[in-house]
């Protein structure tokens, strides 16, 4: 179990991290995300002890670890450059953190180290003969093999190819099951800490902006900072008025979740997902919201088309994605009128201007 | 690890730096200070502040030496720049053939101590040389015999200099340059000359430098005319007054200082000019531009070869110029004054010594800077320690080291009179160089190895042995090799040091030349040179042996 409290840490007159905590169970999968130059890797360095907090304090399994060098944490650490020894082979590399053991028990657990990681007939391989994704195979396993408390990744996905990211996230999360190492990942690729994360620790300007669940944290973004961050999302100024939220010509029946004085103004939160098309006379739930609208521009996403539409109801430009049905050509023009609809819990409030 | 041992790595790491700080405080900060010390002092120990400054600008014979120094170098400095460039250019920029072979010939003079190319001069142009008609009525000996030497020898460190700033060039510059229409001529004159300014400067300071605080050249073709090394030469061996010698030596600390001072500022405005996406430039696809490049490189060519190939020739004639056939009498050194082959042999064990020695310090110096753990203000002064050497010429650094040392109250005084003393001293004059390289390699090793070896619970050796040390050790033998070419050539810091028992070969060329056997001195030149080719040579093979047993990993 991994407890930091209230860490701080700053270079020179640009303070990095304020006050941040954090908490690590057993084997949880946690993810820093955040923009570059919000404290997250700062975080990660300190955990792993290359930099001293200037306050705060870490503790692993009841133990002060605040001031302990790197090499009594014995956290194992993955970073995005690799860092694998050139001159070492696959398996030497990984055999590196193993010296308190016998020569045989090193091979042996490097091979199995190897194998997990599925590079076992690779082994005698030198880094520069492996590819990327490889590499940071054989990077992973030699953070592993001496059985740390807790494994740190530092951005371990970023220097590779999009499909080879994409496999290795898999590969990751399912050897951090099968050990249950309790795990840190620092990533700026939001769908990385959506896809493998237990937990997401979002960060921002050196301070804890939102810490919950994945679906959580893009379903109730708890700031317009997360809500901009994760996902993306159309941003609406609306007012508290008698118990509903006033939003441009319309009176929606939201609550907000604390309560909130009259005349209070509010930030309504939609994601571009939750709207669909909506036939001339298609019947219409009473728990959605039906909105004239007039497309104002057209991108093809691939799997769905992104349209900019202005609603005069709503006083205001949505993004708004519409599912392709494989159409062959794009289906509307610039300037038509649609009708969109969508579940009217679907806005959600921020409930911060 | 237990914190205790956790603790303790860090505190070794603190101790080697501390230790390689103590060593620079000792060799190279004290023996400066000393000298600085005794610049104010006169020759009974009591101060007289700047006193002995305005005595030397009283007297005209040393205030003549000073600004001819300064025009000599000034001019030397421009003519070895321009002729460099033209050098660089053809063998980056153009389509010339036999590239590798020009540079290589250009390059020969790095092995010859610089007094070699002075004594070739007066074989051609001596008063009993070759083409001695060429000069009409003149006479080689004097400033126009400095210039040239000086030309000659320092020819090869501006061209390094500037190929270095040719190759990192931006390419798409001047392809830019010629999509928008512009003539050869254009693109050389907008672009590829601002480009290549930093070099211009680095080289036309580098060379300043070098000539004016060598004193090889000077002393065997500078007749009458005096230069400031010479004054300090003289001030201390011929007149023995060391507070006049100091005096002498903090004026030449001035330009070196100054260079130091430019180059660092120069370095500091350019370092951003080369983005990590610049494309390499391609050389021009000229045909002409190749055959004017071929004949300008083939003549420099030409007249390198002919000054080695005198030197060699005048060393084996029987009797010059009566008698030219071919003998080995001029390399009977024992029977010369000079010191004899013993001389040989002790400078190969300086060149072996600060080899060795000055590899491992140059590793340790630049490791304590790029990887220890250590508090960042150990690491500046160490950096800080290592480039005070390259602004300080080897005849101030040798005056330093006789007043430091051979001072009776000094500990380290032991080592007065001993090949250590010639050894350490030689370490210290070219160890910026080598820092400065080994600091390069080092910088080019992942940051994070560190990191994921203290993770792993490794102690720092650990990372230093089975990972710094093998992959930099290609670098680290380079550095090697460089000082002991380096050694063996060098006159200017030993030449106050060497006691009978250590004196050295480029020393008793000197001395041979200077009692008149300049056959003798030749002869042990051509020796310096083909052990300095060689060893350059086996430096080379080792490296190149060990990257293939021990670096397979660069290979595959």
């Amino acid at each position: 179990m991994l407890k930091a409290k209230g860490l701080t840490k700053a270079f020179g007159s640009s303070t990095v991290l304020k006050g941040v905590s954090l908490e690590l169970g057993s084997s949880d999968f946690v993810c820093l995300l955040g923009p570059s130059g919000c404290g997250k890797t700062t975080l990660l360095r300190i955990l792993c002890g290359i930099e001293q907090p200037d306050a705060g304090e870490i503790w692993l399994n009841g133990k002060d670890m605040t001031r302990a060098a790197p090499q009594e944490r014995r956290f194992g650490v993955v970073f995005q450059s690799y860092a694998l020894f050139p001159n070492l082979t696959a398996r030497q590399n990984v055999e590196y953190g193993l010296q308190n053991l016998s020569s045989s028990a090193r091979r042996q657990r490097s091979r199995e180290m190897l194998d997990l990681v599925g590079l076992g007939d690779l082994m005698e391989r030198f880094p520069a003969q492996l590819s990327g994704g490889q590499q940071q195979r054989v990077a992973l396993a030699r953070a592993l093999a001496p059985q740390p408390p807790v494994l740190l990744l530092d951005e371990p996905l970023s220097a590779l190819d999009a499909k080879v990211r994409e496999t290795l996230r898999h590969e990751i999360v399912g050897i951090q099951r099968a050990l249950g190492v309790p795990t840190v990942m620092v990533t700026h690729d939001q769908e990385e800490a959506l896809a493998m994360a237990d937990r997401v620790v979002l960060m921002s300007d050196g301070t804890v902006e939102q810490e919950s669940s994945p679906i959580e944290l893009y379903r109730s973004p708890k700031s317009v900072f997360a809500a901009q961050f994760v996902g993306r999302a159309t941003l609406i100024n609306a007012r508290h008025s008698e118990g509903c939220v006033k939003v441009g010509s319309l009176s929606l029946p939201i609550r907000a979740s604390n309560q909130i004085s009259e005349g209070e103004p509010v930030v309504l939160s939609i994601r571009p997902e939750r709207f669909s098309l909506l036939r001339t006379h298609e019947t219409q739930d009473p728990n959605s919201l039906v909105l004239e609208a007039q497309i104002a521009a057209i991108k093809f996403g691939g799997a769905f088309w992104n349209l900019e539409v202005d609603c005069r109801e709503l006083g205001h430009r949505l993004s708004v994605d519409l599912q392709n049905s494989g159409q062959a050509a794009c289906p509307w023009e610039i300037g038509e009128m649609i009708r969109i609809a969508t579940p009217i819990d679907a806005l959600q409030p921020i409930g911060q201007a | 690890m237990n914190p205790a041992i956790a603790r303790l790595d860090r505190l070794n790491q603190s101790a080697i730096t501390l230790f390689i700080l103590g060593a620079a405080l000792v060799f190279i900060v004290l023996p400066v200070l000393a000298l600085l010390i005794r610049s104010v002092l006169d020759s009974t120990n009591q101060f007289v502040g700047l006193d002995q400054f305005l005595r030397y600008f009283q007297t005209p014979s040393l205030v003549d030496s000073l600004i001819r120094s300064v025009w000599i170098s000034a001019v030397s400095a421009a003519a070895t720049t321009t002729l460099a460039f033209g050098f660089a250019y053809s063998i980056c920029m153009t389509a010339m053939p036999f590239k590798g072979l020009f540079r290589g010939m250009a390059l020969i003079p790095l092995m010859a101590p610089s007094l070699l190319m002075a004594i070739s001069l007066v074989y051609w142009f001596g008063n009993q040389g070759f083409l001695k008609s060429w000069m009409g009525g003149g006479s080689i000996y004097g400033e126009l015999g400095i210039f040239l030497g000086s030309v000659l020898w320092t020819f090869p460190h501006a061209l390094m200099v500037l190929m270095a700033s040719l190759t990192v060039r931006d390419g798409r510059l001047p392809e830019a340059a010629r999509s928008l229409g512009a003539s050869e001529w254009r693109v050389f004159r907008t672009v590829t000359l601002p480009q290549a300014r930093y070099g211009l400067m680095m080289s036309f300071i580098l060379v300043f430098v070098l000539v004016i605080t060598d004193f090889g050249v000077a002393k065997v073709i500078g007749g009458q005319a005096n230069v400031i090394a010479t004054d300090l030469y003289r001030q201390v061996i011929g007149q023995q007054n060391f507070s006049m010698g100091a005096v002498v030596a903090v004026i030449l600390l001035l330009p070196a200082l100054l260079a130091f001072w430019m180059e660092r500022r120069v370095r500091a405005t350019q370092s951003a000019a080369l983005s990590a996406r610049a494309v390499l430039a391609s050389p021009s696809k000229s045909k002409l531009l190749a055959a004017l490049a071929t004949m300008f490189c083939g003549l420099l060519s030409a007249i390198f070869v002919a000054m080695i190939g005198m030197a060699v020739f005048a060393a084996l004639a029987s009797y010059w110029p009566y008698n030219l056939e071919p003998s080995l009498k001029n390399f009977r050194f024992d029977d010369m004054d000079g010191g004899g082959w013993q001389t040989y042999w002790n400078s190969i064990r300086l060149a072996l010594g600060t080899a060795l020695l000055g590899g491992i310090l140059a590793f340790l110096s630049a490791w304590c800077v790029e990887k220890a753990r250590v508090p960042k203000v150990l690491q500046e002064g160490v950096n800080l320690m290592a480039t005070i050497p390259m602004a300080v010429p080897g005849l101030a650094l040798g005056l330093g080291y006789i007043l430091f040392f051979n001072h009776p109250s000094q500990p380290f005084g032991l080592l007065y009179g001993t090949i250590w003393i010639l050894i350490l001293c030689t370490v210290v004059h070219f160890f910026s160089t080598a820092h400065l390289t080994m600091l390069a390699s080092l910088r080019q090793l992942d940051r994070e190895f560190e990191y994921v070896s203290e993770s792993l619970g490794q102690p720092f050796w650990r990372t230093l042995t089975r990972v710094t040390l093998p992959v930099c050790l290609p670098a680290t033998l380079e550095v090697s090799g460089y000082f002991f070419v380096n050694a063996l050539t060098t006159v200017s810091a030993v030449v106050f040091l060497y006691s009978p028992a250590t004196q050295l070969a480029s020393v008793a060329v000197l001395n041979m030349d200077d009692a008149g056997d300049v056959a003798p001195a030749a002869a042990m030149a051509v020796m310096i040179f083909i052990t300095a080719a060689v060893g350059r040579a086996l430096f080379s093979l080792v490296s190149w042996l060990l990257l293939h047993q021990t670096q397979k990993w660069r290979f595959r």
